[in-house]
């Protein structure tokens, strides 16, 4: 295996549930609801996924752990503001303080404990293809997922009936109420989608990335996947885009030290965030449109007259 | 006892408190920490001190401690909160809370203050701290035996004096075995993030190390290095259940044996401010089982475990060069505490720039 | 059984009095049955977390310090999101400001001048303004998003303060340890009252709270805001500019954090260390928010947020429960008061489902 090939496997372990996290977003933005409590949601299903698994001794529970975990977290925040019309941002923020809290709570007794890693499914004949082969079919299963994801995604909101109207949610409630949808049910869905996405992240992150629990093991990813959202500009492959470009340049930064070459530590770190929004520049100077792609009515609450 | 009690007493009568509550309740140790008691690493080994604390002198003193504390003003007042509920000696086990527990020592004089890692002190403060370097000199010698390559890698967390002693510690003990050997170096810019700590592994690893030592504090590069089937080093504590067949050793912080040993002092009154600086001999640090190599690896470093124990050798001795090549001590020199404390150079074979 | 909402003809002014104390009880109950099941005296918890830390002197200054930053900030940030200018990054505001503030004390450490306070005071805005004015320029004029922006240079700002603390800036004198030389008594910030440690971060946050009140209600200035932020098309009819809007928001917010940035670190730390703020730049927003985005409400809010993180910590104490549970405390009373201020512009109704057979449906 060549140094590239072995950076890019550790690019993918980075960049996925970064893509999983903003692509469940993505499709909760596009109904036009904003829920900044991604980072809540991974938690919990990163503390949910490696619970289950150390009860239950099977991985594979733990992801349907991290996935419900995620998706009834989010509830709370669909509660609150679908029904009670609460502000969506301040929700959301104290959704992450609750989740922070919640997992810390419940996992605590978990702490120390070495996990059990998902094992790879390896694809016979394809996985023997040079380069690519290692790469994309001997993963786990939380990567096809992620990749299955993305492509339900945007086959979804772009090409089915269903996803259409999602989208005129997002774009106008009051329109899209008065063609008779639902907005509400629609919203609460996509939010929950959200939230399962969120969930399986995090169960990654316990079950793939790093096989154990610790509090606040999310680290701020969250945060990244809600900018990755915007980064790309509501579309879900260039979600894909940002999220492995981000995981290429925290990856390389870290060869880039380890093969001494002599800029501070600090400089080298601040690279993914600074090359993100220098990418975001070049691809939103056309004004039109990023305005096409931008949910219209995300952020605002919706209450049907009756 | 009857001293402290007296002096808890007036603390809180000149504080305007009642005096009953804390003069016939046991003595209060309390403790401050910058983490989570139970983050697996560095606050965890505390409170693990803590408990053996507990269990040690639970007849005569209770504990209490507030965890996840901030650095800065949200420090100030979590210490002064434990010195107005009436704790006796108090116990700051972060770097960052210098400065705020040398402030509130100064407001109350008659309790007892502790700080970790730190080097102000005051009639009422005392500081401590671990001779880590010296585990990390027995692990250079281990890695060199075991590998290949000559080159191991270490995941650093903050370029401070501590670890920069760490690096230097590491690779002056490799080299008296492989004078050619070498480590390469990432800061991983935190102290507890086990995916960043994880990558950072899993690049040492695919640039050709063959060793890998952490001075971060979760067990993920632990791991990794299990998955990737090559031999690491544990940090803070026994790691060996997230490498059963990696760990070869690990520094383990036993604080246990230092505070029992200074709430003792403080329960006789014989409490007096020191700057301690205790290492294996003194059971601060213990090493974790030597395992997962060969045995005359193994007799190798229980011996020079049981050298540096008896004093016979101090891993800081000449000669030694900078990493520039010039020289840093002739033959025979070792190491005043007042350079390493402050260590902000790196000696000959680190494969790193220090930002000056 | 499900919830529907009807829109009162106007806004409540008895329920945006009674929705605080109803999320208080709230939370008593339900908090009260949280530490039930845990196992420790509701009492003594609820005690600890609303009581305990209003009623001894030095605590209540502690409260004052830890909501300044709050304060500050939040009110900065109702200013952008009542124009509808999304700037999440305070944080990385504050520690621009805390950084321009401190080029005095630590570079030119030898000026002793009373004019010495107040320049770091104006630099410390200018560092924030001009931090903030990085997304401002580039969503004005090249259209990007200021929700990424602000946010990623929030990590460039903490790696660009790690990077200055533990190189250049380091203090001469400490032995090598991350952190700046402390500040000459000429550098800080003093305290306000006699009693005790509140600085004048506090009275800051204060005065800025009131005239930005004051501007958002009396002023031309605070109708603009209100026009664009409620309809871009609707300002621009009245001749209002949204690219101006932008940034004058930004600005104002930035300076405020970076106020707060430098009051802090004058007034409360006296140097620069490697991490000088727990999240206030975050925190602000629920501050704003909780708020409802007016600066005399975003008094109060910071106040009741700041005392929650005191009383976790009396409760940590008293009960000896970790911070896990005083951190999901806190968000059952962020939760409970966001969901009662509905109340204030709705009618809460419980349907039965069977009741009903009209085509709106409610969720659940």
């Amino acid at each position: 295996m060549g140094i590239f090939e072995a950076i890019l496997l550790t690019v993918i372990t980075a960049a996925t549930p970064l893509v999983l996290a903003a692509v469940g977003e993505l499709v909760t933005e596009r109904s036009g609801v904003l829920n900044l409590g991604v980072e809540g949601m991974m938690i919990m299903g990163a503390a949910c996924a490696f619970i289950a698994t150390q009860v239950t001794g099977s991985p594979y529970v733990g992801i349907l752990a991290g996935i419900a975990s995620g998706a009834l977290f989010s509830l709370l925040f669909g509660f609150l503001t679908l029904t009670l019309v609460a502000n969506q941002v301040a929700t959301g923020l104290a959704l992450t303080i609750l989740g922070l809290g919640v997992s810390g709570m419940i996992g605590e007794a978990y702490v120390g404990q070495s996990g059990i890693k998902l094992p790879q499914i390896v694809f016979p004949v394809l996985s023997d293809i040079p380069f690519l082969g290692p790469l994309l079919f001997k993963q786990d299963l939380i990567f096809y997922l992620s990749i299955a994801v993305v492509v339900g995604v945007n086959w979804f909101l772009f090409r089915s009936r269903a996803g259409l109207k999602l989208r005129s949610v997002g774009d106008s409630h009051a329109s899209a109420h008065a063609l008779g949808i639902n907005v509400i049910r629609m919203r609460y869905l996509a939010v929950m989608f959200g939230g399962a996405c969120a969930g399986l992240a995090g169960a990654q992150l316990s079950l793939v990335y790093t096989p154990q629990w610790v509090e606040n093991m999310s680290a701020g990813r969250g945060w990244i996947a809600l900018a990755l959202v915007v980064f790309a500009s509501w579309r879900p492959w260039r979600v894909v885009a940002g999220g492995y470009l981000f995981g290429a340049v925290s990856i390389s930064q870290l060869h880039a030290q380890a093969f001494g070459i002599g800029i501070p530590s600090q400089f080298l770190s601040a690279l993914p965030y600074l090359a993100t929004i220098a990418v975001l520049i070049l691809i939103s100077h056309n004004r039109r449109t990023t305005l096409i792609n931008t949910p219209a009515s995300l952020g605002k609450p919706f209450v049907p007259d009756r | 006892m009857k001293k402290i009690l007296f002096a808890l007493a007036t603390t809180a009568a000149v504080l305007g408190f009642s005096a009953s509550a804390s003069a016939q309740e046991k003595a209060k140790v309390c403790f401050v920490y910058v983490g989570s008691k139970t983050d697996g690493g560095w606050t965890q080994a505390h409170d693990i001190g803590r408990l053996e604390l507990e269990k040690a002198l639970g007849d005569k003193i209770e504990t209490q401690f507030l965890e996840n504390v901030p650095e800065g003003p949200d420090a100030e007042r979590a210490i002064e909160r434990l010195a107005r509920s009436g704790c006796g000696l108090i116990f700051t086990t972060s770097f960052g809370f210098m400065d705020a527990t040398v402030k509130i020592a100064a407001k109350f004089p008659d309790v007892k203050f502790e700080h970790a890692t730190g080097y102000k002190t005051a009639p009422n403060l005392a500081t401590y701290n671990s001779r880590f370097y010296e585990g990390r000199y027995i692990q250079g010698q281990i890695a060199a035996k075991i590998s290949q390559k000559g080159v191991a890698g270490y995941i650093a967390s903050f370029p401070i004096p501590e670890v920069v002693m760490g690096i230097n510690s590491f690779v002056t003990g490799a080299r008296t075995i492989n004078p050619d050997f070498k480590i390469k170096v990432v800061w991983a810019n935190t102290w507890f993030d086990p995916g960043k700590e994880a990558d950072a592994a899993k690049a040492l690893i695919d640039q050709g190390v063959d060793v890998l030592t952490q001075h971060t504090d979760t067990t993920a590069p632990m791991q990794v290095a299990a998955e990737r089937g090559i031999k690491a080093f544990g940090q803070a504590s026994d790691m060996i259940k997230a490498g059963p067949q990696t760990q070869l050793t690990a520094i383990v912080d036993t604080w246990g044996a230092y505070y029992i040993k200074r709430t003792q002092a403080f329960l006789d009154g014989k409490w007096e401010t020191t700057s301690s600086w205790d290492g294996l001999k003194d059971g601060i640090l213990t090493m974790a089982p030597y395992t997962n190599m060969p045995d005359d690896v193994k007799a190798l470093a229980e011996a020079t475990e049981a050298k540096i124990r008896s004093g016979e050798l101090k891993p800081f001795t000449g000669p030694l060069k900078k990493q520039d090549g010039s020289e840093w001590l002739k033959a025979g020199e070792t190491a005043d505490d007042g350079t390493l404390l402050g260590m902000n150079f790196y000696v000959e074979g680190v494969d790193d720039k220090l930002p000056q | 059984m499900r919830i529907e909402l009807e829109r009162r003809p106007e806004v409540s002014r008895l329920f945006s009095i009674l929705s605080p104390v109803i999320a208080l009880a709230l939370t008593m109950i339900f908090g009260g049955i949280m530490f039930l099941l845990l196992g420790k005296n509701p009492i003594t918890a609820l005690h600890s977390f609303f009581i305990e830390p209003l009623m001894e002197v030095w605590s209540l200054h502690e409260l004052a310090i830890k909501a300044a930053p709050l304060i500050m900030i939040g009110v900065g940030l109702s200013v952008c999101y009542r124009s509808n200018n999304w700037n999440i990054g305070a944080e990385g505001q504050f520690i621009a400001g805390a950084i321009a503030g401190s080029i005095l004390p630590v570079v030119f450490h030898e000026w002793h001048s009373p004019l010495v306070l107040p320049l770091m005071l104006l630099l410390g805005m200018l560092g924030g303004a001009l931090f903030a004015g990085i997304p401002a320029f580039l969503k004005a004029h090249l259209n990007t998003n200021e929700i990424l922006t602000s946010l990623m240079l929030v990590y460039v700002a903490q790696l660009f303060l790690d990077w200055l603390v533990r190189g250049y800036w380091r203090n001469p004198g400490g032995m090598n340890f991350p952190e700046t030389r402390t500040f000459d008594p000429v550098a800080v910030l003093p305290e306000m009252i006699a009693s005790g440690r509140t600085h004048w971060g506090f009275g800051f946050a204060l005065i800025a709270a009131v005239a930005i009140w004051f501007m958002m209600r009396y002023t031309l200035k605070g109708f603009e805001i209100t026009v664009l932020g409620q309809s871009e098309r609707a300002g621009r009819f009245a001749g209002f500019s949204t690219r101006k809007m932008i940034w004058f928001s930004m600005l104002l917010s930035g300076a405020l954090a970076g106020l707060a940035g430098i009051a802090e670190v004058s007034g409360a730390i006296q140097q620069l260390r490697p991490v000088i703020s727990p999240g206030y730049g975050f925190t602000a927003i629920i501050v704003a928010f909780l708020g409802r985005l007016n600066p005399l409400g975003i008094v109060v809010a910071g106040l009741v947020l700041a005392l929650t993180y005191l009383g976790g910590e009396a409760a940590q104490l008293s009960l000896g429960v970790s911070d896990k549970v005083t951190r999901v405390f806190q968000g059952l009373l962020l939760f409970f008061v966001l969901s009662c201020d509905t109340l204030i512009r709705y009618k809460i109704k419980l349907v039965w489902s069977n009741l009903t057979g009209t085509a709106t449906e409610g969720a659940h």
